[in-house]
């Protein structure tokens, strides 16, 4: 099994989603991207659109209204303007 | 001295008002625990933001640093965000936030600062209408439940400000929940903005970040929506509080209450035995003499 990315989705009213995924797709703005374990440091604003969270074959998605994307050697933090699971 | 049906009357209206105060209570109780499951799911996101702008502030500085970030570099015009709850009968809660804000306004005013403020709930808005008069710039209710929607018109309100130099420094008053019996009313100053307090530095392991746009872009668009967070956590924090408080001081008022009605239900029942004692004595006085 590969390594797992830690994930978390938080919104100002709640956290989402925490925990360790495969990969998490996520409408940058200047693009979409996916990110994997170990990515490199990187952070981008999000548009309006659709994460989607890899894990163990299965997929969770959300709907977000913009926001940030803030990938560390720790993991993925996504800081939603608002998120709802779809 | 009172009669014994106006004593009764009063022992009724203090059980009343005791009801009243239990019922209060437990609707505090209940909202409390609501509100500090939101203070709590809402910090997360408020940690995380600090974190990210701590991190982005380090890599950007000098001129091309937002002004959002560093300031205007004065220190002359302040602008207070005052926010209490809407309603009262929470003990000194509301009150201790604004004497708070109170003395950090005279101290400004005697440094010959210019302030203005924004009250942010009914009661903060009541209480310092009548000192500053103009100077109260601006008004929002608290609401029944902090909403995102007002945090942001606030927020928004605060940045047109700024950017029209009207303000450089912008404090936040509101009530910190510590916990169920403590609430601190604290300051923070939102403009400058001050980061890194408590938020961890994050390790690159060597690697240097990318950005997409660039640092300065997503700083810039980061900045206002972070006074928007702040000051959302901080209606938060200060709900959590309004109930704790006055759930407090709800259970106090029924223990009074509770005091009162013992000591009365005493003096009635000692008033009550005095005239039974005083016609008894009159009637034997009165066979005796017979």
């Amino acid at each position: 099994m590969a390594e797992k990315l830690h994930f978390s989705l938080v919104s100002p009213e709640h956290e989402m989603f925490t925990g360790e995924v495969d990969q998490v797709d996520a409408p940058g703005a200047e693009g979409d991207f996916g990110v994997l374990a170990g990515h490199a440091p990187f952070m981008t604003a999000l548009r309006e659109g659709e994460i989607t969270v890899h894990n163990n074959g299965t997929l969770i998605r959300y709907r977000i209204q913009g926001g940030f994307a803030d990938v560390t050697p720790e993991g993925l933090t996504v800081l939603a303007e608002s998120a709802t699971a779809v | 001295m009172a009669s014994l049906k106006d004593m009764r009357n009063q022992i009724a209206s203090v059980k009343a008002t005791q009801k009243i105060t239990k019922a209060m209570q437990m609707v505090a109780a209940a909202k409390l625990r609501r509100s500090q499951d939101a203070a709590e799911a809402g910090r997360p996101y408020a940690q995380r933001m600090a974190a990210v702008i701590a991190n982005l502030a380090a890599g950007v500085s000098g001129d091309g640093a937002p002004k959002l970030l560093v300031g205007t570099g004065a220190d002359q015009k302040h602008l207070l965000i005052v926010a209490t709850a809407d309603r009262g009968l929470a003990g000194g809660f509301n009150s201790s936030i604004v004497r708070a804000a109170k003395a950090r306004i005279e101290e400004l005013t005697r440094e010959g600062k210019s302030v203005k403020v924004v009250a942010v709930g009914k009661k903060a808005n009541a209480q310092l209408r009548r000192l500053l008069g103009e100077r109260l710039v601006g008004f929002f209710e608290s609401g029944k439940k902090p909403s995102l929607e007002t945090a942001k018109e606030i927020g928004e309100g605060i940045a047109a400000r700024f950017e029209a130099g009207e303000v450089d420094v912008v404090t936040l008053f509101f009530s910190k929940f510590k916990s169920v019996v403590t609430q601190t009313p604290t300051a923070k100053q939102l403009i400058p903005a001050s980061v890194g307090e408590g938020a961890p530095v994050i390790d690159l392991k060597g690697a240097a970040y990318e950005y997409e746009p660039d640092a300065e872009s997503i700083l810039e668009a980061l900045l206002p929506r972070n006074l928007t967070v702040q000051i959302f956590s901080a209606m938060l924090e200060n709900q959590a509080g309004f109930y704790a408080a006055q759930m407090a001081a709800m259970d106090n008022a029924t223990r009074n209450a509770g005091d009162m009605i013992n000591a009365l239900t005493i003096k009635y029942n000692r008033t009550r035995q005095a005239q039974i004692t005083k016609e008894l004595i009159e009637i034997i006085s009165g066979a005796e003499a017979l």
